[in-house]
């Protein structure tokens, strides 16, 4: 079974010019779901200019959000927990919120995933790829939100 | 009934060459999917020579590096060897970033690949 994801009533492009186009929804850990939110990311990055490249970036890290909230921050509760995900586009940055109803995790103790001795264990990267690929990465004090901003690269 | 197979396979000198059908590897159902259907393919060798293409591969993600890992600590096990070839300069930088580019012998083409295996 497929939940469509809940949209707020200012879901969509807000068609200002200079006024962010904003996004929020309820997601479950269904890949239709995720997909349609990230869709609505991507074509409001399009409609802003973002490159090919920023693309890259943005989806990665929505993609290892999406994954921690619902394999991690989920964990242990029913699978049909849903999350709550919000975006902001302009013209030069790009905001997403992610946010589980898990206990919270501390990021800082994530293990150092680039020391030789963790290079051969298989979890672990998803935290530090968001940090190398956004350029602002904040969590709430509990660690079940995440705040990332992107950047449009000037030139 | 079995599932669809996401990856395109063809044995050649001893030598498993796989492509991925998939232009993204970040939905983890798939990516459990390719990382079971590779090891079969292990499994099914005494002392696996295993050749994984990226040429139409668009995006991953930390979990499709996850299951890279788990391949490749299978295939270690058995004295076997792992080749990644054809990596997209985007994707290739995901593997600078996490250093897995010191952990895999990464080629630039399949040809290149091949030739190095011992």
């Amino acid at each position: 079974m497929t939940n469509q994801p809940r949209h707020s009533p200012d879901a969509g492009h807000s068609g200002q010019p200079g006024s962010p186009i904003r996004h929020s929804a309820v997601v479950h850990h269904d890949r239709g779901e995720v997909e349609a939110v990230q869709d609505a990311l991507e074509s409001a990055m399009a409609a802003c200019g973002y490159s090919k490249a920023s693309l890259f970036a943005v989806r990665l890290s929505f993609q290892e959000g999406i994954a921690n909230a619902f394999n991690h921050g989920h964990k242990n509760l029913p699978p049909h927990t849903p999350a709550k995900v919000e975006f902001a586009v302009t013209p030069d940055e790009v905001l997403i919120a992610i946010e589980d109803q898990g206990p919270g995790f501390k990021p800082d103790a994530v293990a150092d995933c680039t020391l030789d001795e963790n290079l051969e264990v298989p979890r672990g990267r998803g935290v530090m790829l968001i940090r190398a690929y956004m350029h602002d990465v904040r969590y709430n004090d509990k660690g079940n939100r995440v705040e990332m901003i992107f950047r449009k690269p000037a030139g | 009934m079995p599932s669809e197979s996401r990856l395109r396979i063809r044995k050649q000198d001893s030598v498993v060459q796989i492509e991925f059908i998939d232009r993204n590897i970040l939905d983890e159902g798939n990516i459990q999917m390719i990382s079971e259907e590779i090891s079969r393919l292990i499994d099914a060798e005494a002392s696996p020579k295993l050749l994984i293409s990226f040429a139409n591969v668009d995006h991953l993600s930390s979990a499709a590096l996850g299951a890279l890992i788990t391949i490749n600590n299978k295939i270690r096990q058995k004295n076997g060897q792992l080749r990644l070839a054809s990596i997209d300069p985007q994707i290739y930088e995901v593997f600078v970033i996490t250093r897995l580019n010191k952990l895999f012998q990464i080629h630039e083409s399949v040809d290149d690949a091949i030739k190095s295996f011992g």
